[in-house]
């Protein structure tokens, strides 16, 4: 149509968060000419901007900051490295080399050399879970609660009980204090911590919130705004024990029970998903099963450290730099294999090629002491490493060297073998 | 002192429909209700099916008005431009007590004029609907049985009726209606008094409690409780038409239908409280719901679920239709009884109603440009890239996609909240546009949404409401817990 508007870009990235800002630089770096990062909230930094606590950069930068001045620094970067920025403008669907975006100047179409999925995760909602009961006002999930109080200076609730120990839940119980709310439980169906052991530390415990482990809530009660939650602790199957309910007055109710990647854009341009991570299937570059398409951040998988998305990206926007020059190598690829005491390895195949040494991420099934980490091909050891204390929280790694890389030919399998599981 | 010549309690489908009849006549015509929106208890949480009399009991009020106005519905989904999708129904038939119920069913059927009511082997069943259980012995089909968006069904009847000029006061609660020399005078509210010439009581859920304010309650009314799943659009097994179990004299069963937003609905339970406040799910109901639709549909993938609901169905004891129109207490007129077949029922209702009042003497003078139609919010999602431009060039708020899931831009929102009866809560808006009604269930629009009513309302942030007189989104100022 006449008024519609294309561009054509080198490399196109999707979300301007942390992922996207580090892969922009990146792919700018490694020589793409024009990369161009569409973002459809107002402003770069993604869920960063309403992180205000601190923890963030340790691994990347050697010190303490923020989310909003973490994201500072890489939306610099990414203005000095030359990327554009398309704020205010959404991302509606990815055909085989071509993005469909909407704002209020229209509908425009990008023609990209190579893509970057960097779109997040989106949190899981009380009906993931089958929590039974009345539907009032007062139920947020975490991430909500945080954008409400952060970023819209508004004020959720007073009495409050939070549902879940992932990262999220833990920083709003000690945010929601802060602001003078009353936290009365944080609790767990797992019989152990869902999120970091230092976020227990610094939020719960230091607050004297209590964690309520191997619980869940079996019922919401409140026909206008919630007035209560039931909860019960839980049997080795997780199913609640009747009998042992406890009902907790309350007007909110968060929900901090796990995060799932935002594949829909990923899913209109057909791109192949893992049914465990639900991100797109990739190879050791992040390149997905579309060649021109690469993905990282919690696209991908959901990460703990905001360090370890910065770090991926970045290798994932200079691969797709090289993809589009057309230079990024191919060689046979082998699938990775999450084995005993592994929930999932991403990436999901290594490409045989020894430019580089490649990063394995896993996580755990059950949290462990005196722990080995194993990562095997055809019999042979290619990488392992020991850890004092382990848990499906923590992202873990192991390195296989580059040689060993491109002398690969099968399957690669990592495992895990606890000295002592602690679940 | 509010003066009108009729006044409907009650904003749900009965209601509305009614008014809407009453918009072609002159004459002042007010509808309240005590929830903060048109849709009332059992219409906005219904199944959405609007079906044939097959199943009706033979020779009741009930199938003669289900029967006309199944025969209307699709004239208002043209006029009114509501979604509806003509899906037909599958009663799969499992077991060797269900088959003996086929020839009673069949026969009831043609009984009410329902000709097209069969049943059909199983081969052919399951080359229709693939995604049955393989192991049916056949099903009964029903191809005029289709699926209607509710929600949007009563909202579009009623801006049509507002458009005709009848007035709607909602978040306003009845609590007394005096009588004086054998006639209604006046209707006190939660929002002022209000003298009416005609009171019609259409209160669904809570007709029994207004009937008593006039002395003429001999009934009861309870919740029938169904719980339903929603499943999302990417779910990979979804049906393509509406399957239901082989019906029982209470209920039609557990339903698994596809929607007009093209989402998989299952539900309902039929369990009977006191309650009428309670809207809770629970952990047998919603069991129930997915062992008896997963006995029909094995492949459904209940981990896609976005959300779980209750819908409240009113039932009277004793049962039945009763439109009264009182001798007791003149200008007053009683409808009870309108259970689960009331949405499409409703159709009818309206004309029903209007005839009775008639006939007790309500002179109606026919209203000079008097406007059929309606048209409804233009959906971005969906759209072609250049209707999407096209849009987005008439109203630039057209390009900014407020809820991700379900693609609902802010232009569509702003007209929901503007148009009359518009919506002044977050889920109205979810009713009318569906931003908050995807997989992230409002966790990502919420809070836009939420600043949206604010500004386009007036009020601050902590005043706007999920629904309801007092489910504040925020921490209200006036709650002093």
């Amino acid at each position: 149509m006449l008024g519609m508007k294309t561009k054509t870009c080198d490399v196109v990235v999707v979300g301007a968060g942390p992922a996207g800002l580090s892969a922009a630089e990146a792919a700018k770096s490694a020589g793409a000419g024009n990369v161009l990062i569409v973002e459809r909230d107002a402003a770069a930094g993604g869920i960063l901007r309403q992180c205000i606590h601190p923890g963030f950069g340790l691994k990347v930068f050697g010190e303490e900051l923020t989310g909003p001045e973490y994201a500072e620094r890489y939306i610099e970067r990414a203005a000095a490295a030359g990327a554009e920025l398309l704020t205010g403008t959404t991302a509606l669907e990815l055909r085989d080399r071509e993005l469909v975006c909407a704002s209020p100047s229209g509908i425009v179409n990008l023609r990209f050399g190579a893509l970057v999925l960097a779109m997040g995760c989106r949190e899981r909602t009380r009906a993931n879970l089958v929590i039974p009961g009345a539907r009032p006002s007062g139920i947020y999930t975490a991430g909500t609660a945080q954008k409400l109080i952060n970023l819209f200076g508004d004020k959720v609730g007073r009495e409050v009980v939070i549902l879940g120990s992932g990262d999220i839940g833990m920083i709003m119980a000690r945010r929601l204090t802060l602001e003078g709310a009353h936290v009365k439980a944080v609790v767990e169906l797992l019989p152990f911590l869902a999120g970091l052991a230092r976020n227990k530390a610094q939020c719960l415990d230091d607050f004297g919130i209590p964690l309520l482990l191997s619980h869940t809530v079996v019922d919401i009660d409140g026909v206008d705004r919630l007035t209560s939650v039931t909860i019960a602790p839980v049997d080795e199957k997780r199913r609640p024990i009747p009998g042992k309910e406890e009902k907790i007055a309350c007007d909110t109710l968060l929900l901090s029970v796990g995060l799932i990647p935002e594949n829909e854009l990923s899913r209109t341009g057909g791109i192949a998903l893992s049914p465990v991570t639900r991100g797109p299937v990739v190879n050791q570059f992040k390149q997905t099963s579309n060649p021109a398409v690469f993905a990282c951040g919690n696209v991908l998988h959901v990460n703990d450290l905001v360090d370890h998305v910065s770090v991926e990206s970045a290798e994932a926007g200079r691969n797709a730099a090289l993809y589009a020059a057309g230079a990024l190598p191919s060689a046979p690829a082998f699938p990775t294999v999450a084995g005993p005491g592994v929930r999932y390895v991403c990436p999901q195949s290594v490409v045989a090629d020894g430019g580089e040494d490649v990063t394995l991420f896993f996580r755990t099934t059950l949290p462990g002491r005196r722990t080995e980490f194993l990562c095997t091909s055809g019999g042979k050891v290619l990488a392992t490493r020991k850890s004092p204390r382990t848990s499906p929280g923590t992202m873990e790694q192991l390195v296989i060297p580059k040689d060993a890389v491109a002398a690969l030919d099968g399957p690669v399998e990592v495992r895990c073998e606890h000295g002592e599981v602690l679940a | 002192m509010v003066k009108t010549d009729v006044l409907i309690i009650g904003a749900g489908a009965v209601g509305v429909a009614i008014a809407r009849e009453f918009s072609k006549f002159r004459g002042r015509v007010l509808v309240c209700d005590r929830n903060d929106d048109v849709g009332g208890d059992a219409s906005k949480s219904c199944s959405g099916l609007t079906s044939t009399s097959a199943t009706m009991p033979v020779g009741t009020l009930e199938c003669k008005i289900r029967t006309i106005a199944h025969t209307m519905v699709d004239v208002l989904c043209r006029d009114l431009d509501i979604p509806i999708i003509h899906c037909g129904s599958i009663a799969p038939v499992l077991t060797d007590d269900q088959m003996e119920q086929v020839p009673k069913l069949l026969d009831k059927a043609w009984q009410n004029g329902v000709w097209d009511y069969e049943f059909m082997p199983r081969e052919e069943i399951l080359e229709m609907e693939p995604t049955l259980n393989p192991a049916i012995r056949g099903g009964i089909y029903s191809p005029r049985d289709s699926q209607i968006n509710q929600f949007l069904m009563v909202v579009a009847e009623a801006e049509n009726a507002a458009e005709n000029g009848v007035e709607f006061l909602l978040d306003c609660e009845v609590t007394g209606i005096e009588t004086r020399d054998g006639r209604v005078r006046r209707v006190i509210t939660t929002k002022g008094e209000i003298e009416a010439t005609w009171v019609v009581n259409a209160a669904g859920l809570h007709c029994d409690d207004i009937a008593k304010m006039v002395g003429e309650c001999d009934f009861a009314v309870h919740p029938r409780k169904g719980e339903f799943y929603v499943l999302g659009h990417d779910t990979p097994v979804k049906v393509k038409h509406i399957i239901s179990s082989v019906p029982t004299p209470k209920t039609r069963g557990v339903l698994v239908i596809p929607t007009t937003d093209d989402n998989v609905l299952v539900g309902p339970t039929a369990d009977d409280v006191e309650d009428k406040t309670d809207r809770k799910t629970t952990r047998a109901g919603l069991e129930e719901v997915r062992t008896k639709a997963l006995e029909m549909v094995p492949g459904l993938c209940f981990a896609d679920t976005i959300t779980q609901f209750v819908g409240a169905r009113p039932a009277r004891v004793p049962e039945g239709y009763h439109i009264l129109v009182s001798e007791k207490a003149r200008g007053y007129v009683g409808i009870s009884g309108i259970r689960s077949t009331g949405l499409t029922a409703s159709l009818a209702l309206g004309k029903y109603v209007v005839h009775e009042m008639r006939g007790a003497g309500l002179a109606l003078e026919r209203k000079v440009g008097w406007v059929r139609t309606r048209r409804g919010i233009v959906k971005f999602a969906g759209k072609s890239d250049a209707e999407k431009d096209a849009l987005i060039a008439r109203d630039p708020l057209y390009g900014k996609i407020v809820c991700r899931c379900e693609q609902v831009t802010e232009a569509e929102i702003v007209q929901a909240i503007r148009r009359p009866v518009g919506a002044r809560t977050l889920d109205a808006v979810k009713r009318r546009v569906r931003a908050g009604m995807g997989r992230c269930q409002s966790g990502f629009c919420g809070p836009q949404v939420l600043a949206i009513l604010s500004r386009e309302l007036g009020i601050p942030e902590s005043d706007v409401r999920k629904r309801g007189v007092a489910a504040f989104m925020l921490d209200h100022p006036t709650d002093n817990n």
